[in-house]
């Protein structure tokens, strides 16, 4: 397709460069010059896409890796550290981590406009195979990730995924072994995984060149399946490609620009806010969403071996689709039953995700299992069947004519809408089945939820005085600075409130010349003194259980929601199962549990504690703490203010975050806007 | 494309110009945060806060090194007779001219108090060593006298003297 250049550069010095190194000619043949098919649609801007997210993936990650510590006793101290203290860090860190999932979103639709389209057919089989390698480095790239920030959720994802290398025989262990670097996941783990972590992307960045170059000898695919045959059936890149890209590229940045600043934690899990702990393993390990449909398969098969096997098959047997496949027309626009099946794949797809996030039992396995037979039976069985069996619908002579007699494109977004609504009917029936067991906190309205939600100041200095004089006397509030208490988008005190209040503690220093340790009155810079020295301490004082840090609790904590509610969440910006959790647990006390309850002794029944049975003894009353400010003084009152309190010590830049999303939100409509009726004057003349 | 008149013609050349221009102005902001991020982050700012610092203990002739900044800051109790040396010189002759009193606070002027950086490439002078009575930098060989200003060799100017004011008689406040 891109034959010899037509780049005749004009410039003295250029044709000089030319001469010797024609860079020149390999961009214009590349990204100007290149013919692309005029029929393409937008579900061919994911590629220009992709390379965006790549871009925005290594540009963000080489900036955290300025700032993070990769050792396990500093991992999550550094990431918070990045969150709290680095100019915009909680943009660079939520931008990093929704952008990984933005990368698999638009992965995800990618692979399935080529399945949708055969843009695996001859002559593109290598092409193919191609991304089917960066897929596959994507998913370790993104695995690796998710480790580095030593949450719960990182160290035990690490320790089930590596497992999965034991069930190999013989020297499953040995491997096993080999990528932890110790007896289990630990610090030398999380050192090579921060390592490899870093390289993969260029590995990624390598094979997409190939991708690319493997695309501009064979040239794109498009809707019509057709290849182009002359000059009429093409457009050149620039501008018709590069302008439609830009749209392309700019929705998806909207949409990507949600998640950062509006709902940064909705697709990560709470539980990655609790620092690792070895010796405890999380509920229940659900990986990153975009595993969860091999997860499910996984967990599908009752064999150890034969589960981890079939994973990896589900994603190997992508490759063989070239070959699995033999029809000779590409796109399922003229393939009646292969369109039909291909959306019953999709279906497939979505709901074995959703079974990936459900526990595994009861009508989930049987459904696991159910989907993942149809997964291989799609590929293996009946695809080639199909394109054995199948009538084709007669395909249009060129694109020229496609073009002209263009009728399909709202179709394909209708079905897309028909299969959609289909899947949640089905997840809606699935989760009709599970009744809730564990009554979920009431929803209270916030001050701080929404797009313009703010602290409401009055109620975060309240939450800090229930704080001091209640609870700063079992729990620390490690990350928080006396000095943050004068930040912008806090409780509002001045400086010298916030140095004065520090001045009240004393903090422990040293050591002084002669070597010992001393106590000093605090800065401003100091953190909070915890109210035990070690863990140790903290678990012998309190009937054995620890107290946990609550400088993150409030994004720590969570609960299901349900379907369809927690799609309705992302809409709605619901940001507040912390809040709503903490103010639940903290009024959900009862003296009498119920009669088949047996209540530990030294526990204490909680209506909202998972399990019921918790070791802190109900700590609020009504009137134990004196306002100034005239709110009422209840275990309600004090409840929500300790709750907001707490928002604001896991979120100091939420304020920051929402003010930074509605410019960025309204400068990038603005963008898009004009792109969209940019590319229509340029497209004006093309068509 | 022939039948289009020249109005639409400068209507489209705007929509094109606009079109550019925000999408430059959106690039620019966009790099702000990634450049703003190298900048010193809140806990360093924070941990750069003044400094106390008892002289009681500093007898005449002494010097002692303390941390301010990531910075060493000499303090210095000078005798007599460094402090005549350092103004007995003509202060016009002097490579970075600057008096004695200049360098230090009026009626505490036995006491030095420098940042302990050489200005010629970074390296920490010793101090009490050297010909004029006062620091001595090993890497260059540049020589500064008991007032802390340059006097011989590459470094270009005088050691900085950091904010600081006497809290009393015998404690410093840097910073």
């Amino acid at each position: 397709m891109s034959g010899p250049s037509q780049y005749q550069p004009q410039n003295a010095v250029l044709k000089w460069v030319e001469r010797r190194l024609p860079i020149g000619g390999l961009i214009h043949s590349s990204f100007i010059g290149y013919p692309t098919p005029r029929n393409l649609n937008y579900w061919w801007t994911f590629g220009a896409i992709l390379s965006m997210m790549l871009g925005v993936q290594i540009v963000t990650g080489i900036i955290l890796a300025m700032h993070y510590t990769p050792h396990a006793d500093l991992a999550f101290k550094s990431v918070e550290a990045i969150v709290r203290d680095v100019n915009y860090g909680w943009l660079l860190r939520y931008l990093h981590s929704n952008g990984a999932s933005m990368f698999f979103i638009a992965v995800y639709i990618h692979m399935f406009r080529g399945l949708y389209y055969g843009s695996y057919k001859e002559p593109r089989e290598v092409l193919w195979i191609l991304g089917v390698i960066i897929y596959l480095l994507m998913m370790a790239t993104g695995f690796m990730g998710y480790v580095l920030p030593w949450g719960q959720m990182s160290f035990w994802g690490a320790t089930v995924i590596t497992n999965l290398f034991s069930a190999i025989p013989y020297v499953g262990d040995s491997i096993v072994t080999l990528l932890w670097g110790g007896y289990a996941v630990g610090n030398p783990t999380l050192n090579r995984f921060f390592s490899l972590h870093y390289l993969l992307p260029f590995v990624i960045a390598g094979v997409v060149v190939l991708h690319v170059w493997a695309l501009h000898v064979v040239g794109q695919n498009n809707p019509a399946g057709v290849e182009p045959q002359t000059e009429k059936d093409t457009v050149p890149f620039t501008p018709y490609a590069t302008i439609k890209d830009s749209f392309g590229m700019t929705c998806f940045l909207v949409f990507f620009a949600w998640f950062v600043f509006y709902t940064p934690n909705y697709l990560g899990d709470p539980d990655n806010y609790i620092p690792a702990n070895p010796g405890v393993t999380p509920a229940e390990i659900v990986p990153e969403w975009y595993y969860l449909p091999f997860y499910a398969i996984l967990r599908s098969i009752p064999n150890k071996l034969a589960g981890v096997v079939a994973m990896f098959s589900a994603i190997l047997v992508l490759a063989f689709l070239p070959w699995l496949d033999g029809a000779k027309v590409r796109s399922a626009r003229y393939r009646p039953l292969a369109r039909q099946f291909f959306w019953i794949f999709v279906v497939v797809c979505l709901g074995l995700g959703y079974l990936g996030s459900k526990p595994p039992q009861g009508i989930y396995v049987v459904a696991g299992r159910i989907l993942t037979a149809y997964y291989f039976f799609h590929f293996l069985i009946l695809l080639p069947i199909l394109s054995r069996v199948e009538k084709a619908r007669p395909v249009p002579n060129s694109i020229a004519d496609d073009v002209l007699g263009k009728a399909g494109a709202l179709k394909a977004v209708g079905s897309a809408i028909v299969v959609l609504a289909a899947a949640g009917l089905l997840l809606i029936g699935g989760v009709s089945q599970s009744r809730a067991e564990e009554e979920t906190p009431p929803t209270l309205s916030w001050s701080f939820a929404g797009p313009f939600g703010k602290f409401d100041q009055g109620q975060i200095q309240r939450g800090l005085k229930v704080y001091k004089e209640v609870c700063s006397n079992c729990h620390s509030l490690n990350y928080i600075a006396f000095r943050n208490l004068a930040d912008a988008g806090g409780p509002g005190y001045s400086e010298e409130q916030a140095a004065a209040l520090a001045s009240t503690y004393k903090i422990k220093d040293g050591p002084n010349e002669t070597g010992d340790m001393f106590e000093r009155p605090g800065r401003p810079a100091d953190y909070f003194p915890a109210p035990f020295a070690n863990e140790q301490q903290a678990r012998v004082a309190n009937g054995g259980a620890a107290p946990p840090d609550l400088s993150l609790m409030a994004k720590a904590r969570g609960y299901d929601r349900g379907f369809p509610t927690f799609i309705f969440d992302l809409v709605t910006q619901f940001q507040e199962k912390g809040p709503n959790y903490i103010a639940a647990l903290l009024q959900g006390f009862e003296e009498n549990p119920p009669a088949d309850f047996k209540l530990p002794d030294g526990s204490y029944y909680n209506k909202y504690f998972p399990g019921h049975s918790i070791k802190m003894p109900k700590p609020l009353s009504d009137g134990q703490v004196t306002y100034d400010d005239g709110a009422p003084q209840t275990v309600q009152q004090y409840a929500a203010d300790v709750a907001a309190f707490l928002m604001w010590t896991a979120e100091p830049k939420l304020e920051a975050r929402k003010k930074l999303g509605l410019q960025v939100m309204i400068f990038l409509i603005i963008l898009a806007g004009l792109l969209y009726f940019t590319k229509k004057k340029v497209w004006a003349d093309a068509h | 494309m022939t039948t289009s008149t020249s109005a639409e013609h400068s209507r489209r050349d705007f929509l094109y110009v606009a079109t550019g221009a925000v999408a430059a102005v959106g690039t620019v902001a966009a790099i702000w945060p990634l450049v703003s991020q190298m900048n010193p982050d809140a806990s360093t700012i924070a941990a750069g806060a003044p400094i106390e610092v008892d002289l009681a203990p500093i007898a005449e002739g002494q010097a002692i090194k303390v941390f301010w900044r990531s910075k060493p800051i000499y303090i210095m109790n000078r005798t007599k007779k460094q402090i005549e040396e350092a103004r007995a010189v003509a202060v016009s002759s002097l490579p970075d001219p600057q008096s004695d009193q200049a360098r230090v606070k009026e009626g505490h002027d036995q006491w030095l108090v420098v940042i302990g950086i050489c200005t010629h490439l970074g390296c920490i002078p010793i101090a009490h060593e050297g010909s004029y009575d006062g620091f001595f930098c090993p890497c260059h060989g540049s020589q500064y006298d008991s007032s802390g200003r340059i006097r011989q060799g590459p470094a270009p100017a005088n050691l900085a003297v950091p904010p600081y004011s006497f809290a009393s008689d015998t404690r410093i406040k840097i910073g």
